[in-house]
């Protein structure tokens, strides 16, 4: 069972190798990010209530259950370190699930390159409200929550759409070796979310426009442009989540993905990333992705009702804040 | 030099009363299109619609000025309401009242403290809070609907469905808040201090302002707010789903931001966010009055959330673009 539990986080130490130079590797990936000690912690603690938990099968299904809310996580780490946030999430993956299923009589591929565009569509116009507009991210997005939603009620007339396509259906349940291939894409992304924040320009210019904006500008940075290109990508996220959950469901209700901005916000959160910028990763925030779902699945197995859950969820985004402002400056 | 003078106070005007000037050009076009959308029949429907936004929202203007938010008020009204409307017929309505009321303070003390005392961000405490409240509203009805047995029967209904002079009782009570919130934060040394905190936290600490005590207070009066709102949507629907409250945090901040209120604290107005509660809720009146459907509100809130901050940011900085 140790072996299985070590096993379980392996993909988290695999950029332990980046890093040769420093003694403990190990300890020293810990510190830097706790949240992992958190994951390890819920593992060990479900694998011990419940018989059930800790297979193969079930990890694997924490991961294809979170891959939804983390497609989009993924994105608001980059907006968040750029210290902007986006509640329009959880729309504009309902905007793409009814649009992949409705659009689907004018074929699969068509389907999903319109609910695409749609994503990344609204993902442009909130930023080019943000930059160059000027308005508040909060304000634009919180517009937009309310926009799309309704945008998504006037195009499906308050009706569930049910997809005919059972291509697209297979298409989410299809398997690339052992694992399914919406969760092989989910950590292929989660890697190259990391790599872009760590090794390119791209990255760089994130966290330099979150640490400090009037120096960003200064420094000749294309902040606006930046900014445009992270809300662009987090609209292509939230657009991936929906074709996902729709391909997993071959449905979709207008009333979908409500209040999914409160969960990717806490993933992030959970992940460290400030709310003020400047500061923030992929990997932590998929562990803080890796948090909800195990806190999820693990409460179902042991049948806690659902009140109890969204309760704890809560109660743990509280106690992380505010364990981070007591303890978090000792560092 | 006459027409220039003119001219400035035209301008000076369209920026500080744009949203009021909205708010009539509103009116009149919807009142052109649709005859029975003027009446005073269709106005009290609406005041008396927008009555528990309002009140939430006129609170929440203290919290925005203060450079916060309070994301935990839907919520709340959910609970607030359900307790209500369970208690009523348990411990009779004045128990009830009470016990409501004690527990929306908790909430608030509780938020204030976090955010107040230990400084944590609101938006991420409120946020958390949201689920939470949910949580236990769920776990205390456990996912049944609440019902008051006998609605014509209890005193209680006057919060909700009285009338007195024909004013619907939410109304009175909507505008009365809105006259002392005003009154507190323009005349008393309480709203001087608010703004000044809102304004420059550090700096309002340095002037020797309890800047701690303040931010708690502006969330306690927010809970208390919502529960005075609940107590009222129980009082209107006398039986309650889990979910009443869901989503009316947005609407109510999105009302504040309507009125023109900062989100980065320090300033802000409780008569414009009554206007932003007003076009809000004439906007939906009208839209339905003119055949749509209920959620063409939704992409036209949009719209004017955008377009009403847009011409706010534009007037103050003298051109359309950043």
């Amino acid at each position: 069972m140790k072996n299985a539990v070590q096993n379980s986080v392996q993909p988290s130490e695999v950029p332990i190798k980046q890093s040769p130079k420093v003694l403990n590797p190990i300890l020293e990936f810990l510190k830097e990010q706790p949240v992992w000690i958190v994951v390890v912690g819920c593992l060990i603690f479900f694998s011990f209530l419940s018989p059930h938990f800790l297979t193969v099968q079930n990890l694997t299904n924490i991961l294809l259950q979170s891959s939804i809310i983390g497609f989009m996580a993924i994105g608001m780490t980059y907006i968040m370190i750029n210290g902007n946030i986006d509640l329009s999430v959880g729309a504009t993956m309902a905007l793409a699930a009814v649009l992949v299923i409705g659009l689907q009589p004018f074929g699969l591929v068509f389907a999903i390159v319109i609910s695409l565009l749609a994503g990344m569509a609204v993902g442009a116009l909130n930023g080019w409200f943000v930059t160059k507009v000027g308005i508040n991210a909060f304000v634009v997005t919180l517009g937009a929550m309310i926009g799309v939603r309704g945008l998504v009620f006037v195009y499906t007339g308050e009706q569930s759409l049910v997809g005919e396509n059972f291509t697209f259906a297979d298409l989410g349940a299809s398997y690339i070796g052992p694992l399914p291939l919406i969760v092989v894409i989910f950590l292929v992304t989660v890697f190259l979310g990391e790599w872009v924040l760590r090794n390119t320009p791209h990255g760089r210019n994130a966290f330099a426009v979150g640490g400090n904006y009037e120096a960003a500008v200064n420094a000749g940075i294309k902040v606006k442009k930046h900014i445009l290109i992270n809300f662009i990508v987090i609209g292509f996220a939230a657009a991936l989540a929906g074709i996902v959950l729709a391909s997993r469901m071959n449905a979709a209700t207008p009333t979908l993905g409500m209040e999914y901005e409160l969960w990717v916000i806490t993933a992030v959160v959970l992940g460290g990333t400030k709310l003020t910028g400047g500061y923030g990763s992929v990997l932590r925030t998929f562990g803080g992705i890796l948090i909800i779902g195990i806190l999820r699945n693990g409460m179902n197995l042991l049948n806690v009702q659902a009140y109890y859950v969204l309760l704890i969820m809560g109660l743990i985004l509280i106690t992380v804040v505010f364990i981070d402002k007591r303890f978090g400056k000792v560092k | 030099m006459q027409s220039v003078f003119h001219k400035n106070r035209i301008i000076t005007l369209l920026k500080e009363q744009g949203i009021v000037i909205a708010f009539i050009v509103l009116i009149s076009s919807i009142a052109l299109v649709s005859d029975t959308f003027l009446t005073t029949e269709n106005m009290l429907l609406v005041l008396r619609q927008v009555s528990i936004i309002g009140i939430m929202a006129i609170a929440m203007t203290y919290v925005i000025i203060g450079g916060n938010f309070d994301l935990s008020v839907g919520s709340l009204l959910s609970l607030t309401t359900v307790l209500m409307v369970d208690l009523h017929d348990k411990v009779g309505p004045l128990g009830a009242i009470i016990i409501v009321l004690i527990v929306g303070l908790t909430i608030g003390c509780i938020n204030g403290l976090l955010i107040g005392f230990y400084s944590l961000n609101s938006l991420i405490v409120t946020l958390g809070m949201l689920p939470v409240l949910q949580g236990i509203t769920l776990i205390y009805s456990g996912g049944k609907n609440v019902i008051i047995q006998n609605p014509e029967a209890t005193w209680f209904s006057i919060f909700g469905r009285g009338f007195i002079l024909g004013i619907p009782v939410p109304v009175i009570i909507f505008l009365g808040m809105a006259l002392i919130f005003g009154i507190v934060l323009t005349k008393t040394i309480y709203g001087r201090k608010l703004f000044a905190v809102g304004g420059n936290q550090i700096a309002s600490m340095f002037a020797g302002i309890r800047s701690k005590s303040v931010i708690f207070s502006t969330f306690l009066i927010s809970s208390f707010a919502t529960s005075i709102a609940g107590i009222i949507m129980a009082s209107r629907v006398m039986s309650s789903q889990n979910n009443i409250g869901q989503g009316y945090e947005l609407t109510v901040i999105a009302a504040v931001i309507l009125g023109g209120t900062s989100l980065l604290g320090g300033s802000g107005s409780i008569f414009k966010t009554v206007i932003g509660v007003l076009i809000i809720g004439f906007v939906n009146n009208g839209l339905i009055m003119l055949g749509f459907p209920y959620y063409t509100q939704w992409l036209v809130t949009w719209v004017i959330i955008i377009s009403a901050v847009w011409i706010d940011l534009s007037s103050k900085r003298g051109h359309v673009f950043a």
